[in-house]
């Protein structure tokens, strides 16, 4: 049975919102980190399911660049992590508030 | 794909992105070179070299025909060059300024080099890109080395923080801006610039999903060059960031996400009608310019005023933008040369001033009361960046600013313009609050710290804040720089679709 595009699309938006939704509202710095890795993966499925669909290759070669970015992000942003926390033993968001306007 | 021909055009491709080998051969030297000798001496001059290497490249190829490399995913030569000057300079300057600046906080690691030659690698490629892969890579390998450099200084809070928000939103903005690719991909069916125009002719309607794709796509840009719903993250990241880092930060990564956000809406979106994104890109303009120039009235930090400076002079490019004319994507293109050079200078000549050894994050402007006295160079240099920031006549400012503004005014946004115009007057308050404070004050009042530290200048970075300064003297009288721009956009692309 095939599986329409418009499902595809749909998960991927619904993953993205999920994604979104966690950036905006959680306030622990490795969930943040979680959600934005979600997003990056739900935007690989669309591309996955729109260069399947077209016949189109260049979608699938943006997929191996964005996993590799994934990976590079990730690892910058635990660094940052685990300094932020070296510095102020906390991974919340609200006690970062140095600056401010 | 027919890959046959590879290897015959292989001479003609490294010939093309030259300036880009140099910079990834440059930075893997540095790197590698790093591992053997720690904090070898040599390293910046390497990076120093590649840029220089790269401008000379570039500089002879100005007037060479526009075309595309490496299988069409990035273009050389003409337009490419010319953007590719602007991101080189800065990052020569920065990697200038950067040396002694670093040595005195003692972070002058041999991997920044490597950092600020891959960012500018990753700048040069996303400022020249032709598709929409490029562009993402090259975002990404900039953005990268510029969440790295933020956080230099991980000991302390106000750096880890900058690095962070930096990390944060930056991170956060990728998202959208590959979910806007992703969508346009599937709109258009192609991921090259140039293709992306005719399959709309061809197709001769505009999808939901492209309207989707198309907003996503400039939320992720806005973010990147902090216009203004996107801007929140540009003043903490500036103040909290080693300052020479921090010019280059709002230059050559500005001029790279202007310079790809050209490129897409001329190669790519030229021919479909422009009003609809016009009326969006008018509105951010216009509330960049009033809200980036308001904020930084208030402010009393020099860098987080400059933040919120850059975040107006953002507001300023995408007054020409607005206009959607050849002349338009011109001015921008020109105004771009001119304020990194007037940003890396006034940054650089902080970076010199800076007392606190806390990336001058918690020192005020008033803290250097008088300060031109003792230090006329930086005094006087710091006049011209002013002035030039403000757009006062004989400098460059001035000649950038008509590039930007007429183009709107010829395309039907003279209230833009004018607004622009007022934005700017208001801008002069605070740009001259800074030499008010370094000439009309006297030593007396300046803070304790400031009166008994020395401010050593080195040659180097003396002569690239003299070099700004002079050139941005002159550069409006050459018309050839400012004309070169003007070639580079065809207006028979904007033959625009029903």
């Amino acid at each position: 049975m095939e599986i329409a595009l418009s499902w595809y699309l749909g998960l991927s938006a619904v993953l993205f919102a999920i994604g979104v939704a966690g950036v905006l509202f959680r306030s622990n710095l490795i969930i943040i980190l979680m959600s934005v890795e979600l997003m990056l993966n739900a935007v690989n499925i669309t591309l996955v399911a729109l260069s399947q669909y077209m016949g189109e290759v260049s979608g699938q070669i943006l997929v191996f660049f964005v996993m590799s970015v994934a990976a590079a992000e990730a690892a910058i942003g635990l660094a940052i992590v685990i300094a932020i926390f070296r510095n102020k033993l906390t991974v919340d968001v609200n006690n970062i508030n140095l600056f401010k306007w | 794909m027919d890959i046959s021909g590879a290897y015959d055009s292989i001479l003609y491709d490294i010939a093309g992105g030259f300036s880009l080998l140099v910079l990834l051969l440059a930075g893997i030297v540095c790197i590698v070179w790093d591992i053997f000798e720690n904090d070898e001496p040599v390293l910046p001059f390497v990076a120093a070299m590649a840029c220089v290497v790269g401008i000379v490249w570039e500089v002879r190829n100005l007037d060479a025909g526009s075309s595309t490399v490496f299988y069409d995913s990035i273009r050389a030569y003409g337009l490419a060059s010319y953007i590719n000057i602007t991101i080189l300079l800065s990052a020569l300057a920065t990697v200038i300024l950067s040396v002694p600046y670093l040595k005195r906080i003692k972070h002058g690691y041999g991997e920044v080099y490597a950092l600020i030659v891959f960012a500018t690698a990753g700048a040069v490629m996303m400022g020249t890109a032709n598709s929409l892969v490029t562009v993402f890579v090259g975002l990404e390998t900039m953005s990268i080395s510029l969440y790295i450099l933020a956080g230099l200084v991980r000991r302390d809070e106000g750096g880890i923080e900058s690095a962070l928000k930096y990390f944060l939103l930056g991170a956060f903005s990728t998202g959208f801006f590959l979910y806007g690719i992703a969508l346009l991909y599937g709109a258009t069916g192609t991921m090259y610039l140039p293709e992306m125009a005719s399959g709309f002719i061809e197709r001769g309607e505009l999808t939901l999903l492209f309207w989707a794709g198309i907003a996503l796509f400039f939320v992720g840009f806005l973010f990147k060059v902090s216009a203004v719903p996107f801007h929140m993250w540009t003043p903490d990241v500036y103040q909290g960031a080693p300052t020479p880092l921090t010019g280059y930060m709002s230059t050559a990564s500005k001029a790279a996400a202007f310079a790809a956000l050209v490129l897409v809406l001329y190669y790519g979106l030229a021919p479909m009608p422009v009003a609809a994104w016009q009326t969006a890109l008018a509105v951010v303009a216009l509330v960049t310019m009033v809200l980036g120039n308001l904020l930084a009235l208030v402010q009393n930090n020099a860098k987080r005023m400059l933040a919120y400076s850059s975040i107006a002079h953002a507001g300023y490019v995408l007054v020409a933008l607005t206009a959607g004319t050849s002349q338009g994507y011109a001015g921008a293109v020109y105004y771009l040369l001119i304020y990194s050079l007037m940003n890396i200078g006034a940054f650089g000549v902080m970076a010199l001033l800076e007392w606190d050894d806390k990336e001058g994050r918690l020192q005020t402007i008033d803290s250097l009361a008088g300060i031109g006295f003792r230090k006329p160079l930086l005094g006087v240099a710091m006049g011209v960046f002013m002035f030039s920031l403000i757009g006062f006549p004989p400098f460059g400012g001035f000649f950038g600013k008509v590039a930007v503004f007429a183009p709107a005014i010829e395309a039907g946004y003279t209230w833009l313009a004018i607004a622009g115009v007022l934005a700017s007057a208001l801008s002069g308050y605070y740009y001259l609050r800074v030499l008010y404070v370094f000439w009309m004050r006297t030593e007396e009042q300046a803070d304790p710290a400031v009166r008994a530290r020395a401010f050593p200048v080195s040659f180097s970075s003396a002569a690239v804040v003299v070099t700004c300064a002079l050139v941005l003297l002159v550069i409006g009288f050459i018309p050839y720089v400012r004309d070169l721009t003007q070639i580079y956009f065809d207006a028979s692309v904007f033959a625009t679709m029903p």
